[in-house]
């Protein structure tokens, strides 16, 4: 184990990575000379040379395209978007090729792609650059979608999405890169995609939540055990496929749920979750599975109202409180 | 034969509403006067509903789990042939206006009145606004879904709780209270794990008795009198009779109930209400027994007391108390006493005092008969003592009346002989 920051941890995955397999490559805005706009790419041109760390135009629609192009002739392509919200601009790509390519062809062509970056709200980064993409991709049958809230996790599920024969979803977030945890050194640590973890185990509720989210939820979580509220946390950390086991069994404990999500709550991932629980633990529940989201509206630049638009611990606290019919429910 | 209108009885001081638990004749049946018509819960028990009048059930307007305001009418009883769309259309839509279309024309149907009142019947209180309550206990129960599950596993009816969440939704905690609390029911359940407090919803006796206490203490000046009683007789006395064959077990409890009988007899000064412009002196001896149920306690009535031996004393109170703790006590057993005892001896209680109970006048605090040294002649033995407390109204009486009352009590007991005579 070594202590690193979870911008330190994506490096050694790419780069065991890209040691392991000759076929993986690195492809995208500024990956190369100016060693990745978040540092993610550090030193790998130098390491592995500007055939395989490969620095792109301005230009998501035409370096996505080539990524998926190799995918198809048995590369193993990583698309790096600068940040995920540019990668509405490589969305016809990722919808159409990336995520159809295996059926359209009836099994002939997999693509085994990785297209990663930031995503999330952050600090100020105002409208277009604080969106939570991750629910533009996971709605597509074809795409497998990882939301890593931890440098061990970064590691281990950056590398399962190498190593997957299908088109993988990884958005990390600004927030997180300076987060610095214990990262297992061993070279084949591989978190398999679809496994969740409980961040805190807890008897009362169970929350789920992931990336930001996550955090604020621990500290929700520590106000309400002195009141004596148990909360568990679950962290899905792929949300597409689902561990919904692992949901479901905490929710068969606690009877209770609550879901965080940072971007907007319609159609978003509490309604998802929240259906799943209803669906498959009806019977379990005591209340009703509450949703915590941002509210439904741009991201405004100005830091305060940035603050009110994102879920914040005190909202989360309420919600738990509500579904534990604690004090204050107005019951 | 005239129409015959049903209404929600009233069949305790207290009762404001009743809720039906189910009816024991259905639309159609041909009922007779005495009949038991339908079960009611009231706020401190289950109660038979006689049917007054005679004919067949014509309509019943009250669902099982429904609850109504005192006065409301709830059924109709009439010969098949008779027009009862009068009665009905003069039904009632919400509870306010219920009292406003009494009509003269067909006799209300009250509870048969079994004994005498111990005080004029005090004019029925205005209904109360409970159409939240009553529209509640209408159509669906709603429950969670794990509530639901627990209630069908643990035989819980969630027609008959009362749901603490969000609009009366019944969540887990109030099934597992009423699981816990019904006599009949599973081992009591941990309350939520890691949860350091939960709101329990109040049962209707705990809300009762939340409701009325402040109203016994507040308005009622009380003052105490403590005595201390040597029970050696009594305990002695008490063997006694128990070695007789064929007698019935006599509880210390039940010399102490003789005794305050016939020595409200000697005082019917402390066996008085006050009532405004006037003391009523009650002739008789209506002792209330408070026994203490799991979710409050109820003060079952022994008439006429004065009249009855140790023996009647001990089976009819035993009796009374047995069926208070199963909730099936008669509307008479819940009202009319003119005095009682409250007696925690059994839970190691040294001495303590009670509330009046209203219109009583007086209520004695019996703690425990404890082996204790006392002063024998010049040197030191062991006796058994008890202490007794008699909380009174001072409106009614004073000092000196209490604790004269208080040394015959203590006379009686301590020359337990003046018991059998």
């Amino acid at each position: 184990m070594a202590v690193m920051t979870y911008r330190e941890a994506l490096n050694l995955a790419l780069r065991e990575e890209m040691h392991r397999d000759p076929r993986v490559f690195v492809i995208g805005e500024e990956v190369g000379l100016y060693q990745g706009a978040y540092k993610v790419t550090q030193g790998l041109l130098e390491e592995f040379g500007p055939e395989r760390i490969v620095d792109t135009p301005i230009a998501e629609s035409g370096f996505t395209g080539i990524g998926i192009g190799a995918a198809m002739v048995g590369l193993r392509p990583v698309v790096e978007m600068m940040t995920f919200n540019f990668a509405l601009l490589a969305l016809d790509q990722i919808v159409n090729s990336a995520a159809k390519m295996n059926y359209m062809s009836g099994g002939q062509y997999n693509i085994p792609i990785v297209i990663r970056g930031p995503g999330g709200p952050a600090a100020q980064l105002a409208a277009q650059h604080s969106q939570s993409m991750e629910t533009y991709f996971y709605h597509v049958p074809g795409l497998k979608v990882v939301r890593p809230s931890t440098p061990a996790d970064a590691k281990g599920l950056l590398k399962a999405a190498i190593r997957d024969d299908n088109p993988v979803i990884f958005i990390e977030s600004e927030t997180l890169y300076a987060l610095k945890g214990e990262v297992p050194d061993d070279p084949d640590f591989v978190i398999p995609l679809g496994q969740g973890i409980v961040r805190r185990e807890g008897t009362d509720v169970t929350v789920v939540a992931y990336m930001g989210m996550l955090y604020r939820a621990l500290e929700a979580a520590e106000e309400l055990a002195v009141e004596g509220i148990s909360v568990e946390i679950v962290d899905p950390r792929t949300l597409r496929p689902m561990d919904t086991e692992l949901i479901l069994a905490s929710v068969r404990k606690t009877h209770r749920a609550v879901v965080v999500e940072a971007g907007a709550g319609f159609a978003g991932m509490g309604s998802e979750i929240a259906a799943c629980i209803t669906e498959q633990g009806f019977d379990e529940l005591d209340a009703p599975v509450e949703r915590v989201t941002g509210e439904s509206a741009p991201m405004p630049y100005a830091r305060n109202l940035e603050k009110a638009k994102t879920p914040s611990k005190e909202k989360i606290v309420a919600a738990i409180r509500r579904v534990c019919y604690a004090n204050g429910n107005g019951s | 034969m005239a129409v015959s209108r049903v209404v929600m009885p009233k069949l305790s001081e207290a009762m404001e509403t009743g809720k039906l638990i189910k009816w024991l004749k259905g639309e159609g049946d041909r009922v007779n006067g005495g009949d038991i018509l339908a079960e009611v819960e009231t706020d401190k028990a289950d109660v038979e509903m006689e049917a007054f009048g005679a004919g067949v059930l014509r309509k019943v307007l009250l669902q099982p789990g429904e609850q109504a305001p005192v006065g409301t009418l709830i059924a109709v009883i009439a010969e098949p042939d008779e027009d009862i769309s009068a009665v009905l259309a003069a039904a009632p839509s919400t509870p306010a206006t219920a009292a406003a279309v009494l009509p003269r024309s067909a006799p209300a149907v009250a509870p048969r009145p079994v004994a005498p009142a111990p005080r004029p019947v005090a004019p029925a209180p205005a209904p109360q606004p409970v159409a939240a309550v009553a529209a509640a206990s209408r159509g669906r129960v709603k429950a969670s879904p794990l509530a639901k599950k627990i209630a069908a596993q643990s035989g819980v009816d969630l027609r008959l709780i009362q749901g603490s969440g969000p609009g009366g939704r019944i969540v887990r905690r109030d099934v597992e209270a009423a699981a816990t609390a019904a006599p009949a029911a599973a081992p009591a359940r941990a309350a939520t794990p890691g949860v350091g407090y939960e709101d329990r919803p109040l049962t209707p006796m705990r809300a009762i008795i939340a409701r009325q206490m402040p109203l016994s203490k507040a308005p009622v000046p009380h003052f105490y009198v403590t005595s201390e009683i040597a029970m050696d007789r009594a305990w002695d006395l008490r063997e006694a009779l128990n070695a007789l064959e064929g007698q019935p077990k006599i509880s210390v409890n039940d010399l102490i109930v003789r005794a305050c009988a016939l020595a409200l007899l000697e005082h019917p000064g402390v066996n008085a209400s006050f009532r405004g412009e006037s003391i009523r002196v009650h002739h008789r001896a209506h002792l209330g027994i408070a026994v203490a149920l799991d979710e409050g306690l109820i003060t079952p009535v022994l008439r006429d007391a004065d009249g009855k031996s140790l023996a009647q004393i001990a089976v009819e109170s035993r009796e009374l108390a047995e069926r208070a703790r199963h909730r099936k006590l008669r509307a008479t057993e819940l009202s009319g006493a003119t005095f009682s005892i409250s007696n925690l001896g059994m839970l190691d209680v040294d001495e303590f005092s009670a509330i009046i109970n209203p219109p009583e006048g007086a209520i004695l605090a019996v703690g425990s008969v404890r082996r204790i040294p006392v002063v024998v002649g010049d040197g030191l033995g062991v006796g058994r003592r008890m202490r007794v407390t008699l909380s009174c109204d001072h409106r009614v009486m004073d000092g000196a009346m209490g604790a004269r009352f208080l040394q015959s009590v203590k006379r009686l007991l301590e020359e337990p002989l003046r018991l059998l005579v």
